[in-house]
């Protein structure tokens, strides 16, 4: 029998998660919402992060804007999804919700725009 | 002199909820002054989740929380000045801003909302020793650096202060390449949320040192490393303790204060312990027809709050400028039990809606406590919570019908 705890990051509450795993029977206790027992599996098993960063941007009033995630990527994969961000320079203009990455690296999951940025004259 | 109907200063989330509030409720005259160069305040840099759980029933980046409200500004077409500083707010509601734009501008507003936010206490509100050079910075600048204007702010970083912007920082820093020696905490217990400890420190194996914190800074030019120290229960160095830690980039997190010198200068009655306007359940000020939304009222844990502050001041700008408000109506709110602080302090018992919102913060971790409102004796409003924590802001709703006479107070009991 396996026991591991876990401090629930989903909202503000930040229950401490017990995770039993007897034979596979994986039981959580600690919880006060469904979500968190969610949460305690999957960081047992797979767990997962949203991705929020920045990426480079052509022709708008600051060289960043920031991107998000449609919804949490494996844990494993987050350094390497935020590298291919980096090497990504975008044009403006962006709207807030544009797809900027789709599927990234196979994960099911897009990178959205989480800004809009307006095109502006060179300097 | 120019004339305008409502003029809300600071073009944040509190400011940007006011003015689209008021638009909505039928205001057309109205002006957004900002002094950067682009609307959405601190939440431009707050690029990470978790705004907006409870207005739009998901957790936004910072920035898209803030785009949801410019977008409204520009269906409404409502004015802004940008890249425009404030000056003076007078008493009989001038208003003094320049701008490279438009210059030196006077205007006469019928109404104000003051909206300028809140500003990180610095090095020297903590008083830390030892040298002046460059790379020590509040995280709030770190955070404008590294997400808006793309710099990197040094290579290996000590974090002073472990509330949320300092646990959030770190984790930023880490992903842009700058290692993260540790968040050091003069208190006994950690600053912000747990949640934030475990997905900003614990996954990128980063060390809180609690009862610690920075005593003197080294190096002549930039930043060559700190002396940390142990503290005791006086929250004085233990001498002996004292560790030195090479680093070119000391990061303070030392907590906000609301800006309101130019609420001051308005002669706008300020609180001794949110220093921000004392305010009444419209969000007027003490003075007539200058109204409050936001962290300059009072630092709130949650932006939707500091939408709803504004989107209440707008409410409260509605009916003063049709002339149904009557200043002297408003009885005190006391701080009870366990309370801190209550924000607004007092209550407007002539409005014309049911119901009126309370913000709190308690004075102890408390679990399973009752929050309870009374007016002369008798509970009028209360609420149940599983957990009341200092860091975080309670709020109630209280029936305004329900205000009689006598002591009106606010206690949180277990």
């Amino acid at each position: 029998m396996v026991e591991k705890e876990y401090i629930c990051i989903i909202c503000p509450v930040s229950c401490d998660l017990t995770l039993t795993d007897d034979n596979n029977n994986l039981s959580i206790s600690g919880n006060t919402c469904k979500r968190g027992e969610t949460y305690a599996k999957n960081e047992y098993t797979k767990p997962v992060r949203m991705i929020t960063t920045t990426v480079a941007i052509n022709d708008s009033v600051y060289p960043l804007i920031p991107v998000i995630s449609t919804d949490m990527v494996p844990k494993e994969k987050l350094k390497e999804c935020i590298e291919l961000l980096y090497n990504l320079t975008l044009q403006a203009p962006v709207k807030e919700g544009d797809i900027i990455v789709k599927n990234i690296l196979d994960t099911g999951v897009d990178i959205i725009s989480a800004k809009t940025a307006k095109k502006v004259g060179s300097h | 002199m120019r004339e305008v109907e409502l003029v809300v200063i600071g073009g944040g989330p509190a400011g940007l909820a006011a003015a689209v509030k008021a638009y909505e409720l039928g205001i057309r005259d109205i002006l957004i002054i900002e002094r950067d160069i682009e609307l959405g305040g601190i939440l431009q840099q707050c690029i990470h989740d978790g705004f907006g759980l409870h207005r739009f029933g998901k957790q936004l980046s910072g920035s898209a929380y803030a785009q949801k409200f410019i977008d409204k500004v520009e269906e409404y077409n409502i004015p802004v000045y940008c890249n425009t500083m404030v000056l003076e707010i007078t008493k009989d509601k001038k208003v003094v801003a320049v701008s490279p734009k438009e210059g030196l501008v006077q205007i006469q507003a019928k109404a104000i909302v003051l909206a300028m936010g809140c500003r990180e206490r610095t090095r020297s509100q903590v008083r830390i020793l030892g040298t002046r050079p460059a790379g020590v910075m509040t995280a709030g600048a770190v955070q404008r650096y590294i997400n808006v204007e793309g710099w990197k702010t040094g290579t290996r970083a000590v974090i002073l202060g472990s509330g949320d912007i300092g646990l959030i920082m770190a984790r930023r820093m880490t992903l842009e390449g700058i290692s993260v020696e540790g968040v050091y905490e003069v208190m006994p217990n950690l600053g912000g949320l747990r949640r934030n400890k475990a997905q900003c420190l614990d996954d990128y194996n980063i060390p809180l040192h609690l009862a610690t914190t920075v005593v003197s800074v080294h190096g002549k030019q930039r930043v060559e490393g700190v002396t940390v120290a142990k503290v005791g229960t006086d929250r004085l160095p233990i001498e002996g303790t004292e560790r030195y830690i090479p680093c070119d980039l000391l990061v303070l997190s030392v907590g906000l204060i609301p800006e309101n010198e130019l609420s001051r200068n308005a002669g706008v009655e300020l609180h001794p312990i949110t220093k921000g306007p004392i305010v009444d359940t419209t969000m007027m000020s003490s003075v007539d027809g200058i109204f409050v939304a936001g962290n300059v009222g009072a630092v709130f844990d949650l932006v939707d709050y500091v939408s709803l502050t504004g989107e209440i001041a707008a409410q409260g700008v509605a009916s003063y400028l049709a002339g149904k408000r009557i200043a002297s109506d408003v009885k005190e709110v006391i701080a009870g039990e366990n309370v801190s602080f209550v924000f607004p302090q007092n209550f407007y018992i002539k409005d014309n809606k049911e119901k009126a919102t309370l913000y709190m913060r308690v004075r102890k971790t408390m679990q399973k406590v009752r929050v309870e409102v009374s007016c002369n004796g008798e509970v009028i409003a209360t609420k149940k919570e599983r957990f009341a924590t200092p860091p975080e802001m309670i709020s109630i709703d209280v029936p305004i019908n329900k205000i009689m006479d006598g002591e009106l107070k606010i206690s949180v009991l277990e």
